[in-house]
């Protein structure tokens, strides 16, 4: 018995591996049905569907930078604090005095990537019809984890606390005053009122909500971090499980009936 | 060099280039089984290159394009040419094999299974080890950028939104904020959405393909190309302080003076077609861009129902139908409103600033 094998056959090994090496088809079968992580695949995917011209592998990409911003994520939390004192120059210490300080630069060119390879991804589905019946409903889990793509981004845009991010924001959230009925600058926004008493003010709207204040401020930098480190993610990865789950459920990756 | 600029700097104003880009596409769409041969995808490749690699001898272009935050605009124009030949050269082949009466190329080998160990997560476990390098030699070439600390009191000008928004803030140009920073970004989640539930063509399901299904990739298409890319392109690399616009070697002048002229459709109306002055009451002085937009979401689904789109009203059905009527009229009106603006200076249909109703 060569050491490979005395090593497959400890007690240790059999209790995390409940089959033998994955080199016949009943063993391969195993590999996918009893680890959780892999148990996302299904066991057998068309040929046709798993060509990397087929599908570019944007999903997989998608999923790999995820992966990548959240391991980056968590290290950049250790030395990161969201306040207005503090932000700016945690964020220039990442890499003035962090040993191969490069865990931001990950992040950043993770997180532009991973916005265009949801797009990518997005627009194989399409090409290839691959929304149609019965994927219907996956497509549209698809289209709220794009958005919370965007709203990852969005939110960790201010996090530096520089003048790119402050303004960005700026930029982006004015929208939000102008928002029909719950913003103050926005359509329909007097009709809410008691007697003399408008309800929808600067400092009420919905823009007021989103950044804790008035301006782009301590309020917005802690919120936007909260939502940003541990709300975003949460949702997304409850999505994404749902997303996999669903593209099992629904006959695995699509080809031609 | 001189000549090369000043061709693009003239090609390069809002309406020319949303007209140019409008041009390619649809030139794309109609030769996409020339276009998408891997001969014509290098040469697009060549010239794309050319270009960047030209003009960054231009001191300003160079500082635009390599930006740190730039260099996924970059990387995207490049992505999205590869893609879409890509996908568009396998539709191509496809298309030809169902003229034949052959099924498509995915058929041939969609029924033959395989196993997910080892035939699909080694290729992953290889994808992602690769990527894993390309990122961490990409991070320690290129510095993330920063800039000074953040002033509530010091605007930079211009101050743009996150790169993928941009094509939202171009429409702020044409639009107010509670119709570009609002209602259409509803819309094209809620008609991303709806995609599946009114596309009712049965064909194209699981395979590259075009001519079977050319209404909807057409429109998906114009609507994420020209609509979403080419905007962002534009707003990247073209507008500058003031959100003015810029040739691509022009030199960013924060004191560039735009005349601004642009009347409202009631201004229009009244004073320049009835030669009085604007009625008092809002609702009569905006009467005609209320009525004109009222025919355009009511009267039109109407008339196309009858002539244009009758064959899709009656397989779709009326609700099916009135959802993706009322998307494409959606889409359509950012065009109509860009190109008058550009024709009339055209600044609102509607103008009820009392109720901050801007349409």
């Amino acid at each position: 018995m060569g050491l490979k094998e005395k090593i497959a056959d400890t007690q240790i090994w059999r209790s995390i591996f409940r089959h033998g090496y994955p080199s016949t088809p009943r063993n391969r079968a195993l590999a996918a049905l009893s680890n959780v992580f892999l148990h996302l695949h299904p066991v057998k995917a068309r040929k046709s569907g798993i060509k990397l011209s087929f599908t570019w592998c944007m999903g997989g990409i998608t999923f790999f930078l995820f992966l990548l911003e959240t391991i980056t994520g968590v290290l950049l939390m250790f030395y990161y604090r969201p306040t207005i004192e503090y932000a700016y120059n945690d964020v220039i210490a990442m890499r003035e005095h962090v040993p191969f300080g490069i865990m931001r630069e990950l992040h950043r060119w993770g997180a532009h990537m991973m916005v265009l390879a949801v797009w990518l991804h997005m627009l194989r589905v399409f090409l290839t019809g691959s929304y149609k019946p019965p994927r219907e409903f996956n497509w549209n889990v698809g289209v709220i984890l794009l958005l919370l793509t965007l709203l990852l981004s969005f939110t960790g845009y201010l996090l530096p606390w520089d003048q790119l991010a402050i303004w960005a924001i700026t930029v982006g959230s004015n929208m939000a005053r102008a928002h029909p009925l719950i913003g103050h600058e926005g359509p329909g926004a007097s009709l809410l009122a008691v007697g003399d008493v408008n309800l929808v003010t600067p400092a009420s709207d919905i823009r007021f909500g989103l950044l804790a204040g008035r301006f782009v401020g301590a309020g917005a930098l802690l919120r936007f971090y909260v939502l940003h480190c541990v709300a975003f993610p949460l949702v997304a990865s409850l999505l994404m499980a749902v997303h996999f789950w669903r593209v099992r459920k629904d006959g695995g990756i699509s080809g031609p009936m | 060099m001189e000549l090369f600029e000043s061709i693009f700097n003239a090609l390069a104003s809002p309406s020319l280039y949303v007209i140019l880009v409008t041009a390619l596409f649809f030139l794309y769409l109609w030769k996409m089984r020339t276009f998408s041969r891997p001969g014509w995808v290098v040469a697009f490749a060549v010239m794309t290159t050319a270009f960047f690699v030209i003009g960054a001898q231009n001191g300003d272009f160079l500082k635009i394009i390599t930006k740190g935050d730039n260099m996924p605009i970059v990387i995207m124009i490049f992505s999205i040419l590869f893609t879409c030949s890509l996908a568009f050269r396998q539709a191509s082949v496809n298309d030809m094999r169902i003229e034949k009466g052959e099924p498509p190329l995915e058929a041939l080998d969609s029924n033959k299974k395989v196993l997910v160990w080892p035939d699909l997560i080694y290729p992953e476990f290889i994808c992602t080890v690769l990527l894993g390098a390309l990122f961490v030699f990409w991070s320690i070439a290129v510095e993330a950028p920063i800039e000074e600390p953040a002033s509530g009191t010091r605007a930079p000008n211009p101050a743009k939104a996150p790169w993928y928004f941009l094509g939202l803030q171009e429409m702020l140009v044409y639009f107010d904020p509670w119709l570009a920073g609002v209602v259409f970004p509803g819309l094209i989640v809620v008609g991303l959405m709806a995609i599946p539930y009114i596309d009712t063509n049965p064909k194209g399901n699981g395979y590259y393909t075009f001519k079977e299904r050319p209404f909807a990739i057409t429109v998906f298409m114009f609507g994420f190309i020209v609509l979403w890319v080419a905007l962002v392109i534009l707003g990247t690399f073209l507008r500058g302080p003031n959100w003015n616009f810029f040739g691509p070697f022009e030199f960013w002048d924060p004191h560039k003076i735009e005349p601004l002229v642009n009347v409202n459709l009631s201004e229009l109306f009244w004073v320049r077609m009835l030669d009085t002055r604007l009625p008092d009451a809002a609702l009569i002085r905006e009467a005609p861009g209320l009525l004109l937009l009222g025919a355009y979401f009511v009267i039109t689904p109407a008339l196309l129902a009858k002539t244009l789109l009758k064959k899709l009203f009656n397989e779709m059905g009326f609700a099916r139908y009135s959802v993706l009527v009322m998307l494409l009229l959606g889409m359509g009106l950012l065009l109509i409103k860009m190109v008058m603006r550009w024709t009339l200076n055209l600044q609102y249909f509607v103008a009820i600033p009392e109720w901050f109703f801007n349409i």
